[in-house]
């Protein structure tokens, strides 16, 4: 290992780049980490904005209940390929996805996918906190009235019990019927983490959610992503290495559009096969 | 010792003189323009409080020659402003709220937009001939119903183009956010976008509000006017701007006098809604 860090730098980014220019064919990447079931398959997926190709011919096997997370430079598409699992591109109209992604058997990317019920089974929490404006408890409560008609005592307890999953019962439960844009940003994503997993869907997408928040903060996401494996498959987005490392199961890195290599975190980060993602682990590019 | 070495000292002194003018030109002609407006205000205010006495509220517009006041002109323009500001603010908040919320998918909404800023700058006169021509002539009479429409046709743009502009400050990750959690797109726009965008829509509606209580010329030519109590908006009603417009051209001093009094009473009423905004704006954010 010394050896190999004492070598010239500017090298090995230039073998780097070349392998990744020539070495398409030359090993596939691996689409199939593990003989885990799963929760979602994307096969040959191509998304587009407006004319800009942004990724080419993505495939990806995701376990169920377990993290995975989809590390790669800025601009590599990791997030463009997570909003792609519950079509929140759609919200753009030059914004298009073709190939097929399956959740639970059937192709989310069928016209025929009703959005809004396909956003109920996979939730997702953004880079930015965004709560509404509006108190706490509403903010949790919009998301589950959608769909679920409680009492106002089971509401109650789905408020709390999301608040308790996502760690901010104790900083809030004297403060519900505040605004929740009073809280700080890191208790806000907390907020927005709770409001996601209250609707209790079964696929949670993370695009970046640490981005924005403190070192604590940060801690007590990741302990929770932990603690959200028992009940949902989680796909997580990240900058930050040492957090994909931390959290994840699996790990998926993204380069230019397209998915070089995916593989247990454990492999990734210790043995990858392709050199890109092992330039990239350690630190030479990106 | 000089910290600063090459110093163009010639350079710097000609960048001071450019400075001090083009302040000194700004100063001049912010005075400029603020010395017009005081003195319009002055001059209202000495003619107006001198002839605003209870009467003024109490009692309707006399003949030339006997006591007097605005009383039925007051409640009409009340009257016809609320009309038209429910006429023109529900259409003008949805159409604001489909330009920007599902305007960017169709083709249709760059031309709304186009002809709402047409309608925007169009002159009042026309919009009031244009009604004159709609409903005065086949009616057969002025109405009430009449000036609310022109007054309504007046904000419609302000209240499409504030509404739009302030869905718009609404940042998309909200929406995403609200669409994310499985919720229908008019569900996102009505409990969500909506509720952050309030302060400005309604400040919106508040300030077309301003601009057409003060509209004379859409009302000459539909509201027209009324000497008398009326209690139908299908008859002419009596309106400040109109009133003002008639009692100040005319040869009587009482009526000059009743003309000044309703001048610094629109003034005042338009005084009190931008501060109502303003402090609306504030607090609201």
């Amino acid at each position: 290992m010394d050896k190999k860090k004492s070598k010239p730098r500017q090298n090995l980014i230039d073998r780097g780049f070349a392998s990744m220019q020539y070495g398409g064919g030359s090993a596939q990447p691996l689409s199939r980490p593990s003989s885990l079931p799963l929760k979602m398959q994307v096969k040959d997926l191509d998304f587009y904005y407006g004319k800009f190709h942004a990724l080419q011919s993505i495939n990806m096997d995701i376990p169920e209940k377990r993290v995975t997370a989809i590390i790669g430079p800025s601009g590599c598409g990791k997030s463009t390929l997570i909003r792609c699992f519950n079509r929140i591109y759609e919200l753009y109209p030059k914004q298009h996805a073709t190939g097929e992604i399956i959740l639970d058997g059937r192709n989310i990317l069928d016209p025929k996918e009703d959005l809004n019920l396909l956003r109920a089974q996979v939730g997702m929490v953004f880079q930015k906190p965004t709560p509404f404006p509006m108190s706490v408890y509403e903010n949790i409560a919009f998301g589950v009235r959608l769909y679920e008609n409680l009492s106002k005592q089971e509401m109650d307890e789905r408020v709390e019990w999301a608040l308790k999953k996502s760690a901010l019962w104790n900083e809030v439960k004297d403060k519900l019927k505040q605004i929740g844009t009073a809280l700080s940003g890191g208790q806000q994503q907390r907020l927005c983490i709770a409001r996601a997993i209250a609707v209790k869907p079964e696929v949670v997408l993370l695009d970046e959610p640490c981005s924005a928040l403190d070192p604590i903060s940060t801690a007590t996401v990741e302990e929770l992503v932990d603690e959200l494996t028992e009940d949902y498959t989680i796909i997580i987005v990240t900058h930050n290495m040492q957090q994909a490392a931390r959290v994840s199961d699996f790990t998926a890195f993204m380069y230019l559009g397209k998915l070089i290599e995916f593989d247990s975190t454990e492999k990734m980060f210790t043995n990858p096969v392709r050199k890109e993602t092992e330039d990239y682990i350690t630190g030479r590019f990106g | 010792m000089s910290v600063i070495k090459n110093i163009n000292i010639n350079l710097y002194r000609k960048r001071r003189l450019v400075n001090f003018l083009v302040l000194a030109c700004s100063v001049l002609t912010t005075l400029f323009g603020l010395f017009w407006l005081v003195w319009l205000l002055e001059t209202l205010f000495l003619h107006g409080f001198r002839y605003l006495n209870l009467s003024v509220f109490t009692e309707p517009t006399p003949p030339p020659g006997q006591s007097g006041g605005l009383a039925n002109a007051i409640a009409g323009s009340v009257l016809i402003t609320i009309m038209g500001v429910l006429l023109g603010a529900p259409l003008g908040v949805l159409s604001g709220t489909f330009l920007s919320e599902y305007g960017n998918r169709s083709r249709v909404a760059p031309i709304i937009r186009f002809v709402n800023d047409v309608l925007l700058s169009a002159p009042s006169i026309i919009l009031g001939v244009f009604i004159y021509e709609i409903v005065v002539v086949p009616s057969g009479h002025f109405s009430g119903w009449a000036g609310s429409l022109s007054l309504a046709l007046i904000a419609l743009p302000i209240i499409v183009r504030t509404t739009e502009d302030m869905l718009k400050l609404v940042p998309n990750t909200v929406r995403e956010a609200a669409c994310a959690l499985g919720a229908p797109r008019w569900k996102v726009t009505v409990a969500i976008v909506y509720r952050a965008a309030r302060a400005g829509i309604f400040t919106g509606i508040l300030l077309a509000v301003a601009r057409i209580s003060g509209e004379t010329a859409p009302l000459l030519f539909t509201a027209l006017n009324n000497q008398f109590w009326s209690s139908s908006l299908n008859e002419p009603v009596a309106n400040l701007p109109v009133v003002i417009f008639q009692f100040a051209m005319s040869p009587y001093e009482d009526w000059q006098h009743l003309a000044w009094a309703g001048a610094l009473l629109i003034t005042i009423s338009v005084l009190i809604l931008n501060i109502i905004v303003r402090t609306f704006l504030r607090t609201g954010k």
